[in-house]
């Protein structure tokens, strides 16, 4: 880490660090600039990649606004899931992420210390996926108008000339595999929310996921993956029936829930397939590559637990449909608004 | 999960479903000339869809999906009033998730709250209070909405709110309770009922003795269910058992949770704070004799309508007719369907309903819709 030139000389930040005078300067320099270490202080990042010179590589390129409450949580902050948000948009797109941008919008009176926490959690995610935040921009406002901090990151990765990860390539008969448990973050920010005095605590699954979409791309033909972020699983497969065509049936044995998390989806009424997660994802391989890939992404730490949960199929399509674990079978709909918990 | 999985376990329930079908078979009932069972409780609604319990059991049984859901039941005209209520500068408006997108004439309150009014959700009165507590120079108004589950945990706010002189926090009381509309449907002539699988967590309150009248008066089994698919399916088989054997009793499947005098510190606390009013109106099934509660004199100065003079507090509630097409009244006496419902799916979805059954997941129709839209072949 680079010793900042200039020192932030107060312990809140304040409408002057957002006003373009010295302190946003001292700010800048001391809080972000010395932490992400980009290459130079040009309005701009100048950037050169030996993967986009080779023919019929793509570039790909995404943004993501992240709002979380509470800022903190088990298991990540706000500036882990800011970088893994966005590099695993990327990720499951096939894309090898190079490349980020962070924009904060920061509220008044928020503490110099949090904010540095943040950033140097961001700059740890980023270096756990290998990626390099090199532009950024700060805004501050008045109490009231934010909630704390709120960060916006862009991403830029390269997908290399063979990878061609579209949700319209899944076909009846291939196989849905997830990367691990389901439903950590949701239920993670539930419970730190602190609304509902549960006594348990459940890190959130925030991870980056570009190792694993890697190693399982190199090894077998990945037709589509989708991260299960808002919405949960029951969205992500939503949307890749809706695109493919195809019904995608799961089993509901198969699906891994931690205890905890079960029990807090019964306590609230909620249900786990429409919990958020920020390092989890579903993808579909050929049935005959399935072995390949589980052993390929059980090869990375963010794949240990992988674990086939269901498969397209020819009946009821564009319709996710599970088979409860009672006998029955039930369908798996987008989900309506904001799941609320139920009053009795 | 301990609690939990062993009442889902389906080797029991195959065996449950195959002497339901026996003792249907020794009915004589078929699909033309159903039994037909009405579950109270939204939760059981939920849990028969959640479960395909429907389609599990035999075409001679047909569940009737009563008015058990406290959402679904409330009056349009009582959600004008939240949004009258939480639009007031001074107010901060206090509510349980589930009642956020209960659409009013011209809203629901998570519309009035994304103009500007001030609405928290909240899990419990208590954290209500702690918002008061907090908040000296607001007012604070509690959304007191559901059955006995919820009714004992609203009257202790009122009564430690009493005990601590927190002069900024009120409840706008919509409580109701379950034993009048249950005789307001038995004396419907329209309705064709055999039995009662009555509510769970209700009962854990109020015991199983307010229900003898059904048995007595109108000579209609009940058997008082748990929540888990094989509390449902063993309740079923009691209540078909009853009948079968011409019996008409108040029994108890639900015993390792409901006491037969419920629970006394709560029933003491409810007498304490409300007494019934003399009629209220119930989304669907229009004005019901003493089904409704109201807070004491004694404790007016936490009554959000006399305080706010709005609603029963200015009289009577103005009466809001259903939106034109809308059959939930006809659906929640069993005389339709939710899928015969013209608006079912197409005016009437769960991103925009247009009646009440629509609204909470534990409505019939919603229940119907997330469950239910299209046919599935029977799992093996």
């Amino acid at each position: 880490m680079n010793q900042p030139m200039r020192r932030m000389k107060s312990d809140t930040v304040t409408l002057a660090h957002g006003g373009g005078g010295k302190a946003m300067r001292d700010l800048i320099e001391d809080v972000f600039v010395s932490v992400f270490e980009p290459d130079g202080m040009e309005d701009q990042a100048r950037l050169t990649n030996g993967a986009l010179a080779s023919s019929g590589a793509q570039l790909a390129f995404t943004t993501d606004g992240f709002v979380v409450s509470p800022l903190e949580f088990p298991g990540g902050d706000i500036g882990k899931i800011a970088v893994c948000g966005t590099v695993n948009d990327l990720a499951v797109g096939g894309a090898e992420p190079l490349w980020l941008s962070a924009a904060f919008i920061i509220e008044e009176g928020v503490d110099v210390a949090l904010l540095r926490r943040v950033v140097a959690s961001m700059r740890e995610a980023a270096d756990e996926a290998n990626v390099r935040i090199v532009t950024g921009d700060t805004k501050v406002v008045e109490r009231g108008s934010a909630d704390g901090i709120f960060i916006t990151t862009s991403g830029v990765g390269v997908i290399p000339p063979d990878r061609n990860l579209s949700a319209n390539r899944v076909q009846p008969g291939d196989v849905a595999i997830v990367n691990g448990v389901l439903g950590d973050h949701g239920a993670a920010i539930l419970a730190a929310r602190g609304d509902m005095a549960l006594s348990v605590e459940i890190p959130s699954d925030c991870q980056p996921l570009n190792a694993l979409m890697n190693a399982t791309c190199e090894t077998v033909d990945v037709r589509a993956a989708r991260d299960a972020t808002r919405g949960g699983l029951a969205s992500a497969l939503n949307e890749i029936a809706e695109a493919a065509g195809c019904g995608i049936e799961i089993e509901e044995t198969a699906l891994p829930l931690r205890t905890e998390v079960k029990g807090v989806c019964e306590i609230l009424g909620l249900d786990p397939l429409y919990l958020a997660n920020e390092g989890t994802l579903v993808l579909f391989v050929p049935e005959e590559e399935a072995e390949r890939a589980l052993d390929a992404m059980r090869s990375t730490a963010a794949g240990k637990e992988a674990v086939i949960i269901g498969r397209a199929t020819t009946a009821h399509p564009k319709r996710v449909v599970m088979q409860t674990t009672f006998g029955g079978a039930r369908i798996v709909d987008m989900l309506v608004g904001e799941q609320l918990p139920r009053i009795c | 999960m301990k609690y939990a999985e062993e009442f889902r376990d389906p080797k029991a329930a195959k065996g449950l479903l195959a002497q339901i079908a026996q003792v249907i078979d020794e009915l004589g009932a078929t699909k033309e000339k159903p039994v037909h069972i009405m579950e109270i409780c939204g939760g059981h609604t939920h849990a028969i869809f959640r479960y395909g319990l429907d389609k599990l059991t035999p075409a001679g049984l047909e569940f009737i999906h009563g008015p058990g859901c406290p959402v679904c039941v409330l009056p349009m005209s009582r959600v004008d009033e939240c949004v009258e209520l939480a639009e007031r500068p001074e107010v901060i408006f206090t509510t349980f998730g589930d009642a956020m997108r209960v659409p009013g004439t011209k809203k629901s309150l998570l519309q009035a709250k994304a103009e500007g009014a001030d609405i928290r959700m909240v899990y419990s009165p208590l954290d209500a209070l702690e918002l008061a507590r907090r908040n000296p120079d607001r007012e604070v108004v509690f959304f007191g909405l559901g059955f006995e589950t919820t009714t004992p945990s609203t009257a202790l706010s009122i009564q430690q709110a009493a005990s601590e002189e927190l002069a900024n926090f009120s409840v706008f009381c919509n409580h109701i309770t379950v034993p009048p509309p249950i005789k307001a449907l038995l004396d419907d002539p329209h309705m064709i009922l055999d039995g009662f699988v009555g509510p769970g967590h209700v009962s854990m309150v109020i015991g199983v003795e307010p229900y003898r009248f059904i048995a007595r008066d109108y000579g209609k089994p009940i058997v008082v269910a748990g929540f888990e698919p094989i509390d449902l399916l063993q309740s079923v088989l009691m209540v078909l058992e009853q009948m079968r054997d011409g019996r008409a009793e108040v029994e108890n499947q639900y015993s390792r949770v409901v006491p037969d005098y419920g629970n006394p510190v709560s029933i003491a606390a409810c007498d304490d704070v409300y007494e019934p009013r003399p009629t209220f109106e119930w989304r669907g099934l229009g004005e019901i004799d003493s089904s409704g509660l109201r807070i004491r004199e004694k404790y007016v100065a936490f009554d959000a309508e006399a305080k706010f003079s709005i609603g029963y507090g200015k009289g009577a509630p103005r009466f809001v007719p259903e939106p034109e097409g809308c059959a939930c009244g006809d659906v929640m006496t069993g005389r339709l369907k939710p899928v015969q419902c013209q608006q079912f799916g197409k005016g009437c979805t769960p991103e925009m309903p247009l009646g009440a059954l629509m609204v909470s997941s534990e409505g019939a129709c919603a229940a119907y819709y997330e469950y239910g839209g299209v046919d599935l072949e029977p799992a093996e």
